[in-house]
C-alpha cells in the first residue's frame, strides 16, 4: 500500500475495487465500514453485490474484466468536467497530453456498454471521487488476477495521479495483499528477477553486491515464475521443484495440468500438513508453524511485525530458515545462523529499505519500511511530494476483451475469490470445526433468473463447465451476482481451479486471468 | 495544553482530553467496565466517578472533560463509597458462580468486588435468568451474567460496524440479543469475537475445548498468519498448546481481529501436523530421518545439475513463511544451486 492501513479514517473518499474486503480482509472492512459512517464517501465496484455495496453511496456492478474502461471513463468524466488536479500533474506527472486523447473513446456510453454499470453512475463515481479533498484506492486481485492486470493497475493509478491523490494522508493507490507475508516475500527476492529490497538480478551493480556478500558468483539470467514453471516442466526445461509452504494443486489455475507437472517433476514439498501437493512429492519436509517460531512478517501496510514462538513444533518438524540452513551446509555452503534475529540483520546489510529496522526497534510496534536509517521513524506515505521515478508517467491503457469471452459455448463468466469463513486452499481453516461446519462445501452463486432459465433450484447440483474441464457443487440461487455472471470460491480441492486458465498470463507480471473465465453451467443428472 | 490536579499531583494535557485521560497519562488507574477508548463516550456504567472539588457531585471521568485548574480525588471516601453501591447493586443481579465461571482471573467485576471488600449483595431481589445462546460455532452468551455495560453493543456498531447485536426489551427485562432474539447464528455476526474481548465479565465467553484458567495460561504477543493485514494477537498458551488467542491493539487492527484469527488455530495442533521427513520408495511417502531425506534432495541437486544445469531446478517460496525464511530460500536457489528460479504465489 502507498499508504497506511490508519490512513483509511483520513479519506474523504474511498474506492474500493475488485476487493471483497469484509470477507477478505475483514480488519480492514471494518475500517472501511467505519469511515465510511463517520462520513467518508464509499464508490464500490465489483461484480457482486458485496456486503461493502450496502454501505456505498455509489455501488458499480462491473462485469468482471472490465475495469480499464470504467477508470478510463472516470478519467474522462474528471477531465471533462475540468476536475483533474492541474498544478499536480504539471509538477510531478508524464505524458498527460497523450493520456487524454487515449481517454476521449471511453464516452459514458462507450463505458456502460462494456461494464454493463449505467452510465450515470459511472459519471456520479468520478465526480465523487474527483470532487473529495483526499481520496483513497483500494484494490485486492479483482483487479490483478486479470490477463491485463498490470494495466488494469496503471490506469487506477493513472486516475489517482491526474487528481493529485497521492503522496498525501488518506489518499493513495493501495492493493491489499491476501497473505500474511507476500509483502515480505517480495521484499526478499522471492521473484525471479530481483534480489531483496527490488534490486534487480540484471544489474551489473546489484548483483555484484550480492556476490561479494555471498561469496558466490550469481546468474543474471532472470529465472522462471510460478504460473511459466508448470510449462517448462512440460517442456523438460525443469527437473526438479521445491515447493516450500504453497499448495498450487488448489491455488493454481488448470488444476489438471498443473498435477501432470507435479507427477513428472522430482518434486521436495515443505509443509505443516500432507497437502494436495505434498501428496504428489518425492520428499515431504515437516515444517514448523507461525506459533512455532520467532522472526517477522511484513503486512500489506508494509510494516515489519514481530512473530513469537509460542509452542514447540510437533515431533521432528522445524522452522524452514533451519531446513534451508541444513540443506545449504549438506551442499558445501556454510551457513551457521543462531536465530532469525542473525538472519534480519543479514538482510539488513543488504536491503537499503530495510535498514533502520532491528528487532529491539520492533519490540513493541512495527515499522513501515522504507526505514532506511535508525533513527528514522518508518514511511507512512510513499511518493511524499513528488513520485519516485517512473511511477507519475501516465501510460495510456486500453480496455481489451479476454480471450475467455465471447464463444457459445461458455457464455457465461466465471470469477473466483473467497469467503470470510475458510482461507486460501484450508489446509489451516479447514481444521477448525466450526469453520467446516458453516462453510462446508463448494458452490457457484447463480442469478435468480439463469436459475430459472435453466431450470436450476436453489441447494441443487450443478455442473458448471469451462474449456478446461467440469466441476459439480451446489447452486446458491441469488441476485448478487448478475444474470451473465457466476461466482465460484476457490478454497477447495477439484474446485474453481480445475476450470481457470492457466496459459494466458499476463504480459508484465505473469499473472493468471482467475477471475475471468468463460463457462457453461447445467443441472447435474 | 491544560494543567489539573489529580491526587495531589499536577498533570499537564491537552485540551479536550477526559479526566480517565489525564489520569492514565500519570499513570493513576480509575476502575471501569463500560470505558473502551475506540467507541463514542456512552457513560453506562459509573464505576469511573470521581470527586471534583467545587462539584455538586460525583462525575463520570471517562466523559467528563479534564479542565485547566481542575482538582481531582479519584479515591476518596466519596469515591469509595459510591463505587461500593455501584458494585452492590451489579451483585445484586448476578450469579456468584466465580468457583467455576471461566473468566475468573481476568473478570472485572471480580477484581473489583475484591478491590472494594464486596462479599455478597446486600439487597436481596430477583435475580435475571436467561438460557445461555451457545448457536454461535465459536462463542456463547450467557445473559444472565451481563451487567448491561453496553460495551459489546457498541463494538459491534462502532468499531466492528456489524449491527448484529443490541439491547431487547426494557427495563428489568433488559438485555442483550439479536434482532428479534432470534440466536446469534440467525444473525448477522460475523464471529469475529470483538464484543467477546470487550465484555468486562463472564457473559460473552469463547468456547473452550479444554479446561483451563486464565492464571495458568502464558501469553505471547505475535502476528497473525492469515491474511496481509497484519492483526496483533496473543496467543495463551498452556502446557504446550495454544487454547486461546485474544485481539492486542496494533497499528493496522485497533483492536480487533476476524474469525480466522481469532478462532480459527485448531491447525497449530492438529493431530495430522507433518511429525516426520518422508520419502517416496517404491510409489509411497516412507518416514525417514532428516539425514536420510537431506541426502535424497542434495543428492538429486547435484545429478540435475550436472546434467540440465542450475536453471532446471525451480523454487516456489512462501508467502506464509516469515521473512527471513523467503530470504533464506532464495539465498539457497541463487547463491547454492545457482539458479534465479525463484518465485512466491503473490499472484495467486
Ligand atoms: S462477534 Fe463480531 S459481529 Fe458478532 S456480535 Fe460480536 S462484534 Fe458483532
Ligand atoms: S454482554 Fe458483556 S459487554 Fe455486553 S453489555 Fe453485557 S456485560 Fe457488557
Ligand atoms: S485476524 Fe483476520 S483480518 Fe486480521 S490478519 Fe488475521 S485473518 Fe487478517
Amino acid at each position: 500500500m502507498t499508504n497506511g492501513i490508519a490512513d483509511i479514517q483520513k479519506a474523504d473518499a474511498l474506492f474500493v475495487t475488485g476487493s471483497n474486503t469484509t470477507e477478505s480482509h475483514p480488519v480492514i472492512g471494518a475500517q472501511i465500514k467505519r469511515a465510511a459512517r463517520n462520513g467518508a464517501k464509499l464508490i464500490v465496484a465489483d461484480p457482486r453485490k458485496i456486503p461493502l455495496a450496502e454501505e456505498a453511496d455509489i455501488f458499480l456492478k462491473i462485469k468482471p474484466g472490465t475495469s480499464i474502461a470504467l477508470h478510463n471513463a472516470m478519467m474522462n468524466v474528471i477531465i471533462n468536467e475540468g476536475l483533474q488536479d492541474d498544478k499536480y500533474i504539471r509538477e510531478n506527472t508524464e505524458n498527460y497530453e497523450e493520456l487524454v486523447e487515449s481517454l476521449k473513446k471511453y464516452s459514458l456510453e462507450y463505458a456502460a456498454e462494456i461494464t454493463g454499470v449505467e452510465a450515470y453512475l459511472i459519471r456520479e463515481a468520478a465526480i465523487m471521487y474527483a470532487s473529495a479533498e483526499a481520496a483513497s484506492i483500494l484494490y485486492c486481485m479483482g483487479i490483478t488476477q486479470h490477463t491485463n492486470g498490470t494495466e488494469t493497475v496503471m490506469s487506477l493509478s493513472n486516475l489517482a495521479l491526474i487528481t493529485g491523490n497521492i503522496g498525501k494522508v488518506g489518499t493513495g493507490v493501495n492493493p491489499l495483499r491476501g497473505q500474511n507475508n507476500v509483502q515480505g516475500a517480495c521484499d526478499m527476492g522471492a521473484l525471479p528477477n530481483v534480489y531483496t529490497g527490488y534490486q534487480p538480478v540484471t544489474n551489473t551493480g546489484a548483483r555484484e553486491k550480492f556476490e561479494q556478500a555471498w561469496g558466490v558468483k550469481l546468474s543474471d539470467k532472470i529465472g522462471l515464475t510460478v504460473t511459466e514453471t508448470f510449462k517448462a516442466i512440460d517442456e523438460d526445461r525443469v527437473k526438479m521443484l521445491y515447493i516450500c509452504g504453497e499448495n498450487p494443486m488448489i491455488s493454481d489455475p488448470d488444476t489438471h495440468h498443473a498435477e501432470r507437472a507435479l507427477d513428472k517433476v522430482f518434486l521436495v514439498v515443505q509443509d505443516l500438513f500432507l497437502t494436495e501437493t505434498a501428496e504428489l512429492a518425492d520428499v515431504v519436509l515437516p515444517a514448523a508453524s507461525f506459533a512455532e517460531k520467532d522472526g517477522t512478517f511484513v503486512n500489506t501496510e508494509r510494516r515489519i511485525q514481530r512473530v513469537r514462538k509460542a509452542v514447540e513444533a510437533p515431533g521432528e518438524a522445524k522452522p524452514d530458515w533451519i531446513i534451508f540452513m541444513e540443506l545449504m551446509n549438506r551442499l558445501g555452503y556454510e551457513e551457521h545462523f543462531n536465530s532469525a534475529e542473525e538472519i534480519f540483520e543479514e538482510i539488513r546489510q543488504l536491503t537499503p529499505q530495510y535498514a533502520g529496522v532491528t528487532y529491539e526497534r520492533i519490540k513493541n510496534k512495527g515499522i513501515q519500511w522504507p526505514c532506511p536509517t535508525l533513527d528514522h521513524p518508518g514511511t507512512n506515505v510513499l511518493h511524499a511530494g513528488k513520485p519516485a521515478r517512473g511511477a507519475g508517467f501516465l501510460k495510456p491503457v486500453e480496455h481489451l476483451e479476454s480471450l475467455e469471452i465471447g464463444e457459445d459455448k461458455y457464455p457465461l463468466v466465471m470469477t473466483t475469490g473467497r469467503m470470510l469463513y475458510q482461507y486460501h486452499t484450508r489446509t489451516m481453516t479447514g481444521k477448525t470445526e466450526g469453520i467446516n461446519l458453516i462453510a462446508p462445501e463448494l458452490y457457484a452463486e447463480i442469478n435468480p433468473s439463469l436459475a430459472q432459465e435453466k431450470g436450476i433450484t436453489d441447494g441443487e447440483v450443478v455442473k458448471v463447465t469451462s474449456r478446461r474441464g467440469s466441476v459439480t457443487m451446489k447452486a446458491k440461487v441469488t441476485d448478487r451476482v448478475n444474470k451473465e455472471v457466476v461466482f465460484v470460491p476457490f478454497h477447495w480441492d477439484s474446485g474453481a481451479n480445475v476450470l481457470t486458465n492457466g496459459d494466458e498470463l499476463d504480459k508484465y507480471c505473469k499473472i493468471p486471468g482467475l477471475k475471468v473465465t468463460g463457462v457453461n453451467i447445467e443441472k447435474a443428472d | 495544553m491544560i494543567t489539573l490536579n489529580i491526587n495531589g499531583f499536577e498533570v499537564e494535557i491537552k485540551e479536550g482530553s477526559t479526566i480517565y485521560q489525564a489520569a492514565s497519562s500519570i499513570g493513576v488507574k480509575i476502575p471501569t467496565l463500560c470505558h473502551d477508548e475506540r467507541l463514542k463516550p456512552h457513560g453506562s456504567c459509573r464505576i469511573c466517578v470521581v470527586e471534583v472539588e467545587g462539584a455538586r457531585s460525583l462525575v463520570a471521568s471517562c466523559s467528563t472533560p479534564a479542565s485547566n485548574g481542575m482538582v481531582v480525588h479519584t479515591e476518596s471516601e466519596s469515591v469509595i463509597t459510591a463505587r461500593r453501591e455501584i458494585l452492590d447493586l451489579m451483585l445484586a443481579n448476578h450469579p456468584l458462580d466465580c468457583l467455576t465461571c471461566e473468566k475468573a482471573g481476568r473478570c472485572t467485576l471480580q477484581d473489583l468486588c475484591y478491590q472494594y471488600d464486596i462479599e455478597e449483595s446486600s439487597f436481596d431481589g430477583k435475580k435475571k435468568k436467561y438460557e445461555k445462546d451457545t448457536s454461535n460455532e465459536f462463542y456463547y452468551a450467557d445473559q444472565t451474567k451481563c451487567i448491561l455495560c453496553g460495551k459489546c453493543v457498541y463494538v459491534c456498531s462502532q468499531v466492528q460496524n456489524t449491527d448484529a447485536i443490541c439491547f431487547v426489551d426494557r427495563g428489568f427485562e433488559t438485555h442483550v440479543g439479536t434482532p428479534f432474539d432470534l440466536g446469534l447464528a440467525k444473525s448477522t455476526c460475523v464471529s469475529c469475537g470483538n464484543c467477546v474481548a470487550a465484555c468486562p465479565v463472564g457473559a460473552l465467553m469463547p468456547k473452550r475445548k479444554e479446561k483451563f484458567r486464565y492464571w495458568e495460561i502464558d501469553k505471547v504477543k505475535t502476528t497473525c498468519s492469515y491474511c496481509g493485514v497484519g492483526c496483533q494477537m496473543e496467543l495463551l498458551v498452556k502446557d504446550n498448546k495454544v487454547v486461546e488467542v485474544e485481539p492486542v491493539k496494533g497499528h493496522s487492527n485497533d483492536g480487533m481481529l476476524c474469525v480466522k484469527g481469532r478462532f480459527s488455530y485448531d491447525f497449530i495442533n492438529h493431530s495430522s501436523r507433518l511429525k516426520k521427513p518422508m520419502v517416496r520408495k517404491n510409489g509411497v511417502l516412507e518416514e525417514v530421518s532428516w539425514d536420510e531425506a537431506y541426502d535424497v534432495i542434495a543428492n538429486k541437486i547435484t545429478e540435475v545439475k550436472e546434467s540440465d544445469g542450475a536453471d532446471a531446478i525451480t523454487g516456489f517460496s512462501s508467502a506464509r513463511a516469515l521473512t527471513e525464511e523467503n530470504y533464506l530460500m532464495t539465498k539457497l536457489m541463487r547463491a547454492v544451486i545457482g539458479t534465479n528460479n525463484i518465485d512466491h504465489c503473490a499472484r495467486l
